[in-house]
């Protein structure tokens, strides 16, 4: 259903007697010049706008290129400043965080709303799009901009505790222990999309197997943990490696609530904004893309152990 | 006989059930709808009324708000939909014959490109934005709305090709394969028999086109600097600079006046949405 298992499937999809490898080069022949016509948009765009570039900021992360001079080698130079920056850290500290306690918050609440709303109960549609909505917008500088009122000193939350005869005067954007926290609490308000890919998941369960467990005398614990989980892991580990991605590249809401600087005392400064800030504020473009690729080293890394670690919980039928 | 019937017990769960839902429903839709209401009230009750009761419609801060920056805030919207218009019909145009080629014909090396294909729908997009922006900037295309549509055309959103070759493979090769045996050729097959039939794709991939480019503030935040450049976003965001962060009211209008499209597409186009979301896991 997605692309990973269509990843996975071309790399198990290997094996041809030579007779089967010399037709299907007959038959490659054909179509070949059409085919390289109509792929001819995407392969530019790849070239101009994803390989070459990644060549380039590669080369450019041995260089202290800062867009006026020309670009000068200086070997390791920003590798060895990303090892003494101290904000550099402070920014992986608070994108880990957000990773490692937003994701998995945001999949426990996705899942459990999922299983609340299957199988053809009342209101199902209604449901599911009021949870999805949130998910829509979630990533606009309208809302961010209300999540900004929400958790300031006045905002919504104070009122509401306020209301209940409660102190409430930190403002949860301005305070250093807190903010980062409001915007792990963003991430998890847009669980939708992550839940209407369990619902679809959930339905391809076929029904048999909740039958055979109920007629061997299987608790709805027991059914949950022996049947759904394992039937539904698959779909588990494809919406953990895509929200993974997704939430270690975070940028609008961290930006607009701190305006700008990742503040207070960096408490929001997510890599991406540090990267942004040294790239396109201080035009240190060497370094910025030296960040770039740790980016990429970090997510590849990442995916890779959650694909390594698929092996021992994720669960194929097939 | 101790105890409720079984059907009485069923029951009372699923009433359990629909409560514990509709009070996720409210705490999810309470900020939307407060937000709305708060932009129909003067910024100093914004800061003292947590509740969604409104006493007047005061429509102040929508005309405050249209007129606050350099631009009436219309021109603004303007500027975002050449984007979104010029972006949807390029990732449309670009992604829907790359999806033809994968999903149909055979040619050299062709699993060699489909696998990078998948591979750059999971590559970050900082890794390449800062040569990116070096070529953009020496061909003097900042500040113009190039940088963020001529990619499009480029097909560089792989996912709407994966998304793409997924729906063409599910049309029946019969309808090429007659089509073929009439003569046609490759591309009128693709323009008078793929692309009638892959509407519903086309649908999808339009819709989150238009939810991703409306809402992007980062492409637009790097390739425009000039305000009268600014996208609905970077407006947005200059109120809060303009204001200080102060004038609540009206910059919750114009958040709204913002939201409304993609509110519209919500509604027209959830079918899409949905299913979108369900067969290839986009946002």
């Amino acid at each position: 259903m997605s692309a990973l298992s269509e990843l996975s499937k071309l790399r198990t999809g290997g094996h041809q007697t030579p007779e089967q490898r010399a037709a299907r080069r007959k038959e490659t022949s054909r179509d070949n010049r059409a085919g390289y016509a109509f792929l001819a948009p995407w392969l530019v765009g790849l070239f101009a706008f994803t390989i070459g570039p990644m060549l380039a900021s590669l080369y450019l992360s041995f260089t202290d290129y800062n867009l006026i001079q020309s670009p000068n080698f200086t070997g390791f130079d920003n590798i060895v400043r990303m090892l003494g920056d101290d904000r550099l850290h402070q920014s992986l500290r608070v994108t880990f965080t957000y990773v490692l306690v937003g994701v998995p918050l945001q999949l426990i609440v996705a899942l459990g709303i999922a299983l609340l709303l299957n199988k053809g109960m009342r209101g199902l549609p209604f449901y599911r799009s009021v949870f999805y909505l949130p998910s829509m917008l979630g990533g606009s500088v309208a809302v961010s901009l209300l999540w900004r009122q929400i958790f300031g000193t006045d905002g919504l939350i104070n009122q509401l505790l306020r209301a209940l005869g409660v102190d409430a005067t930190i403002g949860y954007v301005s305070h250093p222990d807190y903010a980062l926290w409001t915007l792990i609490l963003l991430h998890v308000w847009t669980f939708g999309s992550p839940m209407v890919i369990f619902l679809a998941g959930l339905r391809q369960i076929p029904t048999m197997y909740y039958e055979a467990a109920a007629l061997d005398g299987a608790n709805s614990r027991k059914i949950f943990l022996r049947v759904t989980l394992p039937l539904l892991s698959p779909i588990i580990f494809f919406n953990l490696v895509l929200q993974v991605i997704g939430a270690f590249q975070s940028f609008t809401q961290a930006f607009i609530v701190s305006g700008g600087s990742g503040g207070p005392s960096d408490s929001t400064l997510f890599y991406t904004l540090y990267l942004y800030e040294r790239g396109f504020t201080n035009f240190q473009m060497g370094y910025a893309s030296a960040m770039a690729w740790l980016l990429l080293v970090i997510i590849a890394a990442f995916t890779a152990i959650n694909f390594f670690a698929a092996k021992y919980w994720v669960f194929y039928d097939d | 006989m101790a105890g409720p019937r079984p059907d009485a017990v069923s029951r009372l769960r699923s009433v359990g059930k629909h409560a514990l839902l509709i009070a996720a429903s409210l705490v999810m839709i309470y900020p939307l709808v407060w937000m709305l209401v708060s932009s129909l009230r003067p910024t100093d009750v914004i800061f003292r009324t947590p509740g969604l009761w409104l006493n007047e419609l005061y429509l102040d801060n929508y005309i405050e708000g249209w007129t606050a920056l350099a631009r009436p805030f219309d021109w603004y919207i303007v500027n975002s939909g050449i984007v979104v218009v010029g972006a949807v019909v390029g990732n449309l145009l670009s992604c829907s014959l790359a999806a033809y080629a994968f999903a149909r014909l055979k040619f050299r090396l062709r699993t060699l490109w489909f696998a990078i294909m998948l591979m750059t729908i999971m590559l970050p997009f900082h890794v390449v934005i800062v040569p990116q922006y070096i070529v953009f900037n020496t061909f003097g295309m900042v500040n113009t709305f190039l940088p963020l549509v001529l990619p499009k055309f480029l097909a560089t959103d792989a996912f709407f090709v994966f998304l793409m070759v997924q729906f063409i493979r599910g049309i029946p090769r019969e309808l090429d394969e007659a089509a073929r045996i009439d003569g046609c050729g490759h591309f009128r097959i693709f323009f008078r028999i793929i692309i009638p039939l892959m509407v519903p794709a086309l649908a999808t991939a339009a819709i989150f086109t238009f939810i991703w480019t409306w809402s992007d503030f980062f492409t637009s935040l790097i390739y425009l600097t000039a305000p009268d450049m600014y996208t609905v976003p970077l407006a947005l965001r200059s109120f809060l600079d303009a204001t200080s962060g102060s004038n609540w009211g009206a910059m919750f209008a114009m958040s709204i006046v913002s939201l409304v499209p993609l509110f519209l597409v919500f509604l027209f186009g959830q079918k899409y949405l949905i299913q979108g979301i369900a067969t290839t896991g986009g946002k």
